[in-house]
C-alpha cells in the first residue's frame, strides 16, 4: 500500500512473537534504544498457538524491570495487529513515535554526556 | 469410676454428677486483678475455671501464672497447654510448676497457628503435638518418669483433658480422633462451642457405638451469643465453628435490645437438652469478656449450686 | 529439587554498587528449572544492572556465566584463574552454590542473587510447591506418601488439627489440609487402620535442631 512511517523505527522481523526474549528487548536498551515494541499477530489468532501470549508477558516482565533501573517503562510495548491491517500498522508506528519523542532520548545516552562532559 | 488424682473436676465427674467449667482469658499485661476479678464473678458456679493459652496465638499473661494465682484464691484451675510456643522440655518443666502448686487439670491443645495473633513473624515449635502431650503428662504422672526416661521426684497428679470439635472437617474422622485421643490417656473432653445440637447428638452417639464413652468425661461446650453480629460473624469467620440458619434467623428477628437476652435464652435451652444426651457428663461455658452472665446460665440450668467436695 | 526465587534488583543492586568488576554467576540446575537463576536469567540480570549502572553514569564490567552445578567441586574449579578479575560475585545459585563458591574463592565477595526457599517441584509452569523438610526421618511410609511434617502447618504427627476447614488449612483457604489429604489417600489405599494408630513422638535429633547434618559414607569414600 506504500504507506509512510516513521523513518525512526528499525523492524526486526520474527517468525512468531514468541521468539522475542525479553533479553531481546533489554539489549535494546542497553544499547541505547529510545524504545522498543513488539508487534504479534491478534490474540487467539497467533499462526503458533500462543507465542503472541508469551509475548506479552515478557513485555510486561521487561517493563517492570526497566522500572527499576531508571528507565521509563512506557518505552516498551506490545501492540496486536492481523498482517492485513497496513492501515494500523502505521497508526501503531506514529503513536509510539510521538510516545518515545516526548519521553526524550533513553536516559542512558545523557548520563553518558554527563560523564563524558 | 474412682478418681486417680486429687482434681476436684475429677471427683464430681467420678460420683456421676454433671460438671460445670468455664474459662478466663488472661490480660494482655501483668494486672493480676484481670484475673481475680473474672473468677470472683463466676467462682460459686463452676467447679473448675480453664485459663487460655495464648489464645488465638495473641500474646497474653501464660496459663501458668493466671492458674497458680486462682489456685492462690482457693480455686481449682485447668491448665491449658498449646504445644505451638514450647518444645518437650518446656513443656514438661511447666507441668512440674503446675505440679508444684498443686495444680490438677490439664488441657492438651495444639494451639491456632501464629499467623493467627500478633506474632505472625515468630517461629512456631510444634516439638509435640496434642495428642502426644497427652501422651506425656500421663507418662509423667503414671510412670513417674519425664519422656528421657529419669526419675520425677513428686510427680504430677494431673487429670488430663483434651479438645474435640465435633464440627471441624472431615466429620467421619472426628471420632476416630476422639478415639486416638482415648488410646493416648485423655480422661475427659472439651468441646467447641455447640449450636448445631443435632449434629453433636449424632456426634456423641457414634461415639457411643464405638465404645468410648466408658473411658471419657465429656463435657459439651456452650457459649451464649450476644447478638446477631455475633452468630454471624462466628459462622463466617471462625474455623471448625458452625452456626445453623435457624439459630441466625432466631437472633436476627429479635430487636437488638432484646438480642441478648435471647442468646442467654438459647444458650440455656442447649443445656437443657444436652443434659438429657447420653455421654454428657457436664458443661463448659465459654462466655468470653463476658463473664458475668456465667452464674445466670448455670442458675437458670438449673445447675446451681455446685457440689461440694472432701480435699484430699 | 531446590526452588528458589529471584531477589529483587534493589536489593542486589545495593549489595554490588561499590564495585566495578562483578561477574554474575548462575546454575544449570534447580535454579534453571525453576526459573530463577539460569543462562536466561544471568543474562537478563546483567543486562538490567548494566542499563542501572549505565544510568548512573558508570560503566562497570558486569560479565555473565552460567555452570553446570555450583555444589560440586569440579565445576567451581573451572572458574579458577578466571575469577581473579573480579571484586565481586553474585552467584544466582542456591545458598548451597553460594557459600561453597564462597569457601573456593575465599579472597572474593560472594553474594546471593535468589533467595533460596524450599524443597519442592514443578506443580504446573510458573508454579513449585514445598514437599520435604529434610527432616532426616522419613515417614511417608506411615502418611500414604503425604508428608505432615511439610505440609503441615503445625506438623502435627495426629492431625487433623481442629483448625482444618472443608479440606483446607486454617491458615490459608488455599492450602489444602495435609491430614485431609493423607485420610484421602489412605481410604483409597484401604489403610485407615494406619491412622488409627497413634503416631509417636519425632525424634527431631535428625532435623535442622539437631545441628548442621553430614553424612559419611564409608562404602564410597
Amino acid at each position: 500500500m506504500r504507506l509512510a512511517y516513521s523513518p525512526s523505527i528499525k523492524i526486526i522481523p520474527v517468525p512468531c512473537t514468541g521468539k522475542v526474549d525479553a533479553i531481546h528487548m533489554l539489549r535494546a536498551f542497553e544499547k541505547g534504544a529510545d524504545g522498543v515494541y513488539a508487534l504479534g499477530c491478534i490474540e487467539g489468532e497467533c499462526h503458533y498457538n500462543h507465542g503472541n501470549l508469551r509475548a506479552k508477558k515478557r513485555t510486561e516482565q521487561v517493563a517492570a524491570l526497566l522500572d527499576k533501573v531508571g528507565i521509563e517503562r512506557d518505552r516498551v510495548a506490545m501492540f496486536n495487529l492481523s498482517s492485513s491491517q497496513a492501515q494500523r500498522f502505521v497508526e501503531i508506528a506514529e503513536e509510539m513515535t510521538a510516545r518515545i519523542l516526548d519521553l526524550g532520548p533513553n536516559p542512558i545516552k545523557t548520563a553518558k554526556k554527563k560523564r563524558v562532559a | 469410676m474412682k478418681a486417680a488424682t486429687p482434681s476436684r473436676l475429677e471427683k464430681i465427674l467420678s460420683t456421676g454428677e454433671l460438671a460445670v467449667t468455664s474459662e478466663c482469658g488472661p490480660p494482655r499485661g501483668s494486672d493480676p486483678d484481670v484475673i481475680t476479678r473474672k473468677a470472683d464473678l463466676i467462682k460459686d458456679h463452676v467447679d473448675a475455671i480453664n485459663i487460655t493459652d495464648n489464645q488465638t496465638a495473641v500474646t497474653r499473661m501464660c496459663s501458668l501464672a493466671a492458674c497458680i494465682r486462682l489456685k492462690l484464691m482457693g480455686l481449682e484451675p485447668i491448665l491449658q497447654m498449646v504445644t505451638r510456643d514450647r518444645n518437650r522440655i518446656g513443656l514438661q518443666s511447666d507441668i512440674l510448676g503446675a505440679a508444684s502448686f498443686d495444680i490438677h487439670n490439664i488441657l492438651c491443645l495444639t494451639g491456632d497457628h501464629q499467623s493467627f495473633g500478633d506474632c505472625a513473624a515468630g517461629q512456631n515449635v510444634h516439638d509435640l503435638d496434642s495428642i502426644q502431650l497427652i501422651q506425656t503428662v500421663r507418662h509423667m504422672r503414671d510412670e513417674h518418669q519425664f519422656l528421657g526416661g529419669n526419675e520425677i521426684l513428686r510427680p504430677p497428679r494431673m487429670f488430663v483433658g483434651a479438645a474435640a470439635n465435633p464440627f471441624a472437617d472431615p466429620f467421619e474422622i472426628r471420632v476416630p480422633r476422639l478415639a486416638k485421643k482415648i488410646a493416648a490417656g485423655v480422661e475427659f473432653i472439651q468441646t467447641q462451642c455447640i449450636y448445631n445440637l443435632d449434629k453433636f447428638e449424632r456426634w456423641i452417639q457414634l461415639a457411643g457405638e464405638k465404645g468410648l464413652l466408658d473411658s471419657v468425661h465429656i463435657l459439651a461446650g456452650v457459649t451464649p451469643l450476644k447478638s446477631a453480629g455475633m452468630a454471624r460473624y462466628m459462622k463466617n469467620r471462625v474455623p471448625g465453628m458452625e452456626v445453623p440458619e435457624e439459630v441466625i434467623k432466631r437472633m436476627a428477628g429479635t430487636p437488638k435490645e432484646k438480642q441478648a437476652e435471647e442468646g442467654i435464652k438459647i444458650c440455656v435451652e442447649s443445656i437443657q437438652r444436652l443434659k438429657q444426651v447420653e455421654g454428657v457428663r457436664g458443661f463448659h461455658v465459654m462466655a468470653i469478656e463476658w463473664e458475668e452472665k456465667v452464674p445466670e446460665i448455670v442458675e437458670k440450668a438449673g445447675l446451681h449450686p455446685r457440689p461440694t467436695v472432701e480435699e484430699d | 529439587m531446590i526452588i528458589a526465587d529471584k531477589k529483587p534488583i534493589e536489593e542486589i543492586i545495593e549489595t554490588i554498587a561499590p564495585f566495578e568488576q562483578i561477574l554474575i554467576l548462575g546454575c544449570n540446575e534447580c535454579v534453571t528449572v525453576c526459573e530463577a537463576g539460569g543462562k536466561k536469567e544471568v543474562e537478563i540480570l546483567a543486562s538490567a544492572l548494566r542499563i542501572y549502572f549505565l544510568n548512573q553514569g558508570r560503566e562497570i564490567t558486569i560479565d555473565e556465566k552460567t555452570i553446570e552445578r555450583q555444589c560440586d567441586h569440579e565445576y567451581l574449579e573451572e572458574l579458577r584463574g578466571r575469577v581473579d578479575r573480579y571484586q565481586a560475585v553474585v552467584s544466582l545459585a542456591c545458598g548451597v552454590g553460594v557459600q561453597f563458591m564462597a569457601d573456593k574463592y575465599k579472597t572474593l565477595e560472594v553474594f546471593p542473587g535468589v533467595n533460596t526457599c524450599f524443597l519442592g517441584a514443578t506443580e504446573t509452569r510458573g508454579v513449585w510447591v514445598e514437599l520435604c523438610q529434610a527432616c532426616g526421618s522419613c515417614i511417608l511410609a506411615q502418611t500414604g506418601g503425604i508428608c505432615p511434617v511439610t505440609r503441615c502447618a503445625k506438623r502435627v504427627m495426629n492431625g487433623p488439627c481442629g483448625g482444618s476447614t472443608k479440606g483446607k488449612c486454617e491458615i490459608d483457604k488455599e492450602i489444602d489440609c495435609a491430614w485431609q489429604l493423607i485420610l484421602d489417600r489412605m481410604k483409597r489405599l484401604g489403610r485407615l487402620d494406619k491412622y488409627e494408630a497413634v503416631a509417636p513422638i519425632k525424634d527431631w535429633s535428625s532435623d535442622r535442631a539437631g545441628g548442621p547434618r553430614k553424612i559419611i559414607r564409608e562404602d564410597v569414600r
